[in-house]
């Protein structure tokens, strides 16, 4: 019985560690090949191992660090504005429906839900923006669209709703008003949930691409992941058109090569993989709270 | 995930006091709100948020209904009536994308709760400390883009220097042009799908297994019961509400497919179109591409209504079964 008990946990952990690295290696074959010399990759196609190493490629793109330097400052300033401002309208507006003693809390629920239900979609929204609201080209553009989830705005009620409703009556006895108890006693109770959501959000901004291809074409605010769509594209259609390339009198050679594509998104991607097991038990926290009923 | 609390109780806190002076149903109204006013403040930018960003959209979809043009805005352009929707349903497009975003999305929502459940209940079985260091290493694509994604499907699918007609070469076999050619399309979506989602969904429903109350399995284990009816007879039912409101969000979505999965990972591939353009793909293309704006408004109207009705649908016959496992 007990011989039989190691075995199959042997197999468990053998399957889990055979799963992690089917999950793990693609990224390092990425990174492999982004420390690869070009004329290898030629010779040998891409390989997990380099068999010439080189950083020619990180030394190409650092060497004229303009355009990845803007790509950074742009995601970093819309991840930083995007965080806080979406955290606090999803705290305040998640804070109200928590609170069991409002009368327009069915109504704001409902209200907030139905939006996770139905939506115009794509193009009603993209005309809003660009013809009504005329933010095409504006960071802002990057920044309203993803604001406020009604998923995050349900996870972070999820956690408030647990708040005793005795601290806030107890507060109002002191003659504080909702305004007071929700910036001195309520954001300060909801720390973990604050911490977890902004998390995610700020994941959200990094990651966002949709509304860049949507709305971006100044190139000087083009974010991470549009250039990384950008250079993507560029390349398949160079490697799928090369007669037309060839035609043009376009020299291939001169264009970013495929060490240096595969280390812009090792260098877009890189920051995520390094913070992300940081705080990743956060997450894992954040989200069983979230994920239970009730 | 809604509250459940009674009318009656919600409306307690915030009555007037009996014995008042009879109001009209205004007065009535006023009062409430003078009373919980400073609470509505506080959701008013949220409130206003969602009504721009979410709510007049919904407006905006009547240009499903007309043709479109930039100069003349939403309301100065003509009705058409049903036409937009005649020609969509006309040519095949309509049907292909459908098909392909309802059968893939039955696929990921097969493939991906099994694997995750099964997965779950295996990492329940081992040591914490191992299971943290898996669940670290399969929870890390989720973190990163689908663009991102894109790079490493492309370093393996490459034609002339991919892995994997590197692979298929040094065995003497034909390379594949893999962004050329449909037919294995299918099969790379669904395992890219699975690779990088099992993670996730392993946790939720991880999370959901430690939750559950561990005397059931002390007494399971002293009835000489087996790893294998503990998982059916315990873990299973007792997670089943987890796994049905994942259900019903999933089935609500069937009609919306995840964008980036199916644009970067084919690279949007104009020859892969018959096996992997889904309803968001088109309307995208018809939006930015092909600059058919009413044709991709008709389609997203299409999306969004049946979206609806599904979710509604699936919501109810949950609540017929069991009305404590519904969304709401």
């Amino acid at each position: 019985m007990g011989k039989k008990f190691e075995f199959s946990k042997l197999f468990i952990n053998l399957l889990f560690t055979v799963l992690s690295l089917v999950v793990v290696l693609p990224f390092l074959l990425v990174i492999a090949v982004s420390l690869t010399d070009e004329k290898s990759l030629n010779e040998n196609g891409y390989q997990f191992i380099p068999t010439t190493f080189s950083l020619d490629a990180y030394r190409y793109l650092l060497d004229a660090p303009d355009i990845l330097l803007r790509a950074y400052g742009v995601t970093f300033t819309v991840t930083i504005i995007g965080a806080l401002v979406g955290l606090l309208l999803t705290a305040m507006t998640a804070y109200v429906i928590s609170r069991q003693d409002y009368r327009y809390n069915r109504a704001t629920t409902f209200y907030v839900f139905f939006t996770m239900l139905f939506s115009g979609g794509l193009v009603p929204s993209y005309i809003l923006i660009t013809q009504y609201l005329h933010l095409k080209d504006s960071l802002l553009a990057l920044i309203l669209p993803i604001l406020l989830s009604p998923f995050n705005i349900m996870v972070m009620k999820g956690f408030m709703s647990k708040i005793p409703l005795e601290i806030i009556e107890s507060a109002k006895i002191d003659g504080a008003r909702e305004f007071r108890i929700f910036f001195r006693i309520i954001l300060p109770l909801s720390t973990p949930a604050l911490a977890t959501l902004g998390l995610l959000i700020s994941f959200t901004y990094w990651n966002e691409w949709f509304n860049a291809m949507l709305y971006i074409d100044d190139p000087n605010k083009v974010p991470l992941q549009l250039l990384l769509v950008r250079t993507l594209n560029s390349i398949e259609f160079l490697t799928t058109n090369s007669e037309f390339t060839g035609q043009l009198g376009i020299d291939l050679s001169s264009f970013p090569n495929s060490s240096a594509r595969m280390a812009i998104a090792v260098l877009a991607g890189g920051p995520m993989l390094v913070i992300f097991p940081f705080f990743q038990r956060f997450f894992v926290k954040g989200l069983t709270v979230g994920s239970l009923k009730g | 995930m809604l509250n459940k609390v009674p009318l009656a109780e919600q409306r307690a806190g915030s009555g007037a006091p009996p014995g008042t002076r009879r109001r009209t149903w205004i007065g009535r109204e006023l009062h409430h709100f003078r009373n919980n006013r400073e609470l509505f403040l506080l959701s008013l930018p949220g409130l206003l948020y969602k009504l721009i960003f979410a709510y007049i959209p919904m407006i905006g979809l009547i240009i499903a209904f007309k043709n479109y043009r930039y100069d003349l805005g939403i309301f100065g352009s003509k009705w058409v009536g049903l036409d937009n929707f005649r020609y969509l349903f006309t040519t095949d497009t309509a049907w292909r994308i459908t098909r392909n975003t309802v059968l893939y999305n039955t696929a990921y929502i097969l493939v991906g709760t099994s694997a995750a459940l099964l997965l779950a209940i295996l990492m329940n079985e081992i040591k914490a400390k191992w299971s943290k260091f898996y669940q670290t290493a399969l929870f890390l694509p989720h973190f990163l883009s689908w663009v991102l994604v894109g790079y490493v499907a492309y370093a393996f699918l490459n034609h002339s220097d991919g892995f994997i007609n590197r692979t298929l070469e040094s065995f003497g076999l034909n390379p594949v042009s893999w962004y050329q050619n449909a037919g294995p399309w299918p099969v790379i979506l669904i395992l890219v799908q699975l690779w990088k989602v099992v993670g996730f969904n392993t946790l939720i429903y991880f999370a959901g297994i430690i939750g559950i109350n561990s005397e059931y399995y002390e007494a399971a284990r002293i009835d000489g019961a087996t790893k294998r009816q503990m998982a059916f007879k315990i873990t299973i039912p007792l997670m089943a509400p987890i796994i049905i409101i994942m259900l019903i969000l999933s089935i609500g979505n069937m009609f919306r497919g995840d964008f980036g999965l199916h644009y970067f990972i084919p690279n949007n591939s104009g020859f892969l179109y018959g096996s992997t353009d889904i309803i968001d793909t088109y309307v995208y293309r018809a939006l930015r591409e092909v600059g058919n704006v009413s044709m991709s408004a008709a389609t997203g109207f299409y999306q969004s209504v049946v979206g609806l009705v599904l979710v509604l649908t699936a919501n109810g016959i949950v609540r017929k079964i069991d009305s404590d496992n519904s969304l709401w």
